[in-house]
């Protein structure tokens, strides 16, 4: 192309030295009704313009977020290799997974933790498992309760009723893990993950793997929970004492001994605060504790279904 | 008005006339998206996109907008594209428009885009219009795949997810630049562009 090309514009309606009064075809826009019908009409074709994208997207987009929860799944229960599997074969792999529905523990009168709820920790087979999402319901004050501060380690002040578990299973149809959705306050965002606990043997359920799909730390310092090399320390990690509580330490970096004791990350102290009282919270009496005292006992309907 | 040159109007905004060095436009979000080299990739990409095509409706629209109500008609454009690849990277490239989350929402408010539709596409023909919308998104584009780059490299080690220098921390001898991986360094970056920039090019020095 050379560089004088004229670019003398032909296909608007130029108006030459006439200003937009003139310009076309008779039309004024600089009157009361010119202007209606201009805002009119713009907003119109926006909006068209806008809904048409948003419907003819939307298949696409739920898709996404569909498959990318159940990859996140499949990264915490350690089936699926980021760096080695596809996409693609995520919809397979989740086959041997059981989506539930599980009651968490519901309140008393006066707001405090109720002990005495039956349901608690049961499934729930009254809502519908396709189209109920326990992110929205946590911020529908019909669909979540408030969590007592004292019992608020992860800092989100409410939760859901009801939220999502989901169990592994292996050719055989025997389970072999669970994994919970967890998520809590760190530094600056609310980080939100999965936990995979190991599940053939009730007695004894170390994790086996740990992932953190959303939050917004301070990359390299907080952030630094997405990373694997950070990821791999977990597993193995024995998270619940012999009476089922959850007893998650996370130490100073380099300083975790124990089976309950995890590496913080250095220089995100608050980050490393914020996920272990996240699991602390959801493994404790007001989230998953009681779902998975029923699963000790054997009296959940999991492989039944 | 002279009538603009193709070639000016496309590289001009690159380095001569370039949106964030000469003009300072745009920072907020070359600040906030720039950690990692892909995101600025595809940011720059969605501003490009954005000026170019609300450059070249303004334009077409330009005799019938009624001059009362030109801000908020080129804002309605801008907002209807911007929502519109927002919907398109959330559909196609779901794992970095994640990343971007609010600043691609944020494009709406970005000066570089709504000066280019009052500046210059309520002047010229759509053509040569949506031509400048490309070479403001070339400008903005070079300045945060410049700063991206640097902060990519420093902050983490890596480029587009690869390493490039070994971290201590994974067995390497690299200690990365905390720095980097925060706003301020893009401030500083920025700040040394404009600086090299200025030394090549003395005429972008303002007079005191």
């Amino acid at each position: 192309m050379s560089a004088e090309i004229d670019t003398t514009d032909t296909s608007a309606p130029e108006g030459g030295t006439n200003g937009p009064e003139a310009a076309g075809g008779g039309f004024k826009p600089n009157t009361v009704s010119g202007t209606l019908i201009v805002a009119v009409g713009l907003c119109l074709i926006c909006s068209l313009l806008v809904s048409s994208g948003a419907v003819l997207l939307r298949p696409q987009i739920e898709a996404n977020k569909r498959l990318n929860m159940q990859r996140n799944v499949l990264v915490a229960a350690g089936l699926f290799d980021e760096a080695v599997d596809k996409d693609a074969q995520i919809p397979a792999m989740f086959e041997n997974v059981e989506t539930v529905l599980v009651n968490l523990p519901g309140r008393t009168g006066d707001g405090a933790l109720n002990v005495d709820d039956e349901n608690a920790g049961e499934l729930n087979h009254d809502l519908n498992l396709a189209t109920y999402d326990p992110r929205k319901a946590a911020k529908d004050p019909k669909e979540s309760v408030a969590i007592p501060a004292n019992l608020d380690e992860a800092g989100i002040k409410r939760r859901e009723k009801v939220t999502t578990a989901y169990v592994v299973k292996s050719e055989d149809g025997s389970i072999t893990q669970i994994v919970l959705p967890i998520y809590g306050k760190g530094l600056w965002s609310t980080l939100y993950g999965f936990l995979a606990l190991k599940a053939d043997d009730p007695k004894d359920m170390p994790v086996t793997g740990i992932t953190f799909y959303e939050h917004a730390e301070t990359p390299g310092l907080g952030g630094e929970v997405d990373n694997p090399k950070w990821k791999a320390q977990w597993p193995g990690k024995e998270l619940l004492n012999s009476a089922g509580k959850p007893v998650l330490e996370v130490t100073k970096p380099g300083q975790a001994n124990a089976e309950n004791e995890v590496d913080g990350m250095s220089g995100a102290t608050i980050t490393s605060n914020g996920v272990e009282g996240l699991i602390n919270y959801w493994l404790g009496s007001d989230g998953f504790g009681p779902f998975l005292e029923h699963y000790r006992k054997g009296d959940l309907e999991l492989t039944a279904q | 008005m002279a009538e603009p040159k193709t070639k000016e109007v496309l590289f001009d905004p690159v380095f001569k006339n370039n949106p964030i060095a000469l003009q300072v436009l745009g920072i907020c979000s070359a600040l906030a998206v720039t950690t990692r080299l892909d995101k600025a990739i595809v940011m720059s990409i969605a501003v490009t996109l954005v000026v170019a095509f609300s450059n070249a409706a303004v334009a077409a629209l330009r005799h019938y907008i009624p001059t009362s109500i030109r801000i908020i008609v080129q804002m309605t454009v801008i907002s209807s594209l911007v929502i519109l690849v927002d919907l398109l990277l959330q559909a196609f490239i779901p794992h970095i428009a994640k990343e971007l989350s609010v600043f691609v929402g944020l494009i709406i408010t970005n000066c570089i885009v709504m000066g280019r539709a009052e500046g210059f596409a309520m002047k010229n023909g759509p053509l040569v219009s949506f031509i400048d919308g490309i070479g403001n998104g070339l400008g903005y584009s070079v300045i945060l795949l410049v700063v991206g780059f640097l902060r990519e490299l420093f902050g983490s080690g890596t480029l587009l997810g690869h390493t490039v220098l070994p971290l201590v921390s994974d067995g390497g001898w690299y200690v990365r630049n905390g720095l980097m991986l925060t706003p301020p360094s893009a401030f500083f970056i920025i700040g040394l562009f404009i600086w090299t920039l200025r030394t090549l090019k003395p005429e972008q020095v303002e007079t005191e």
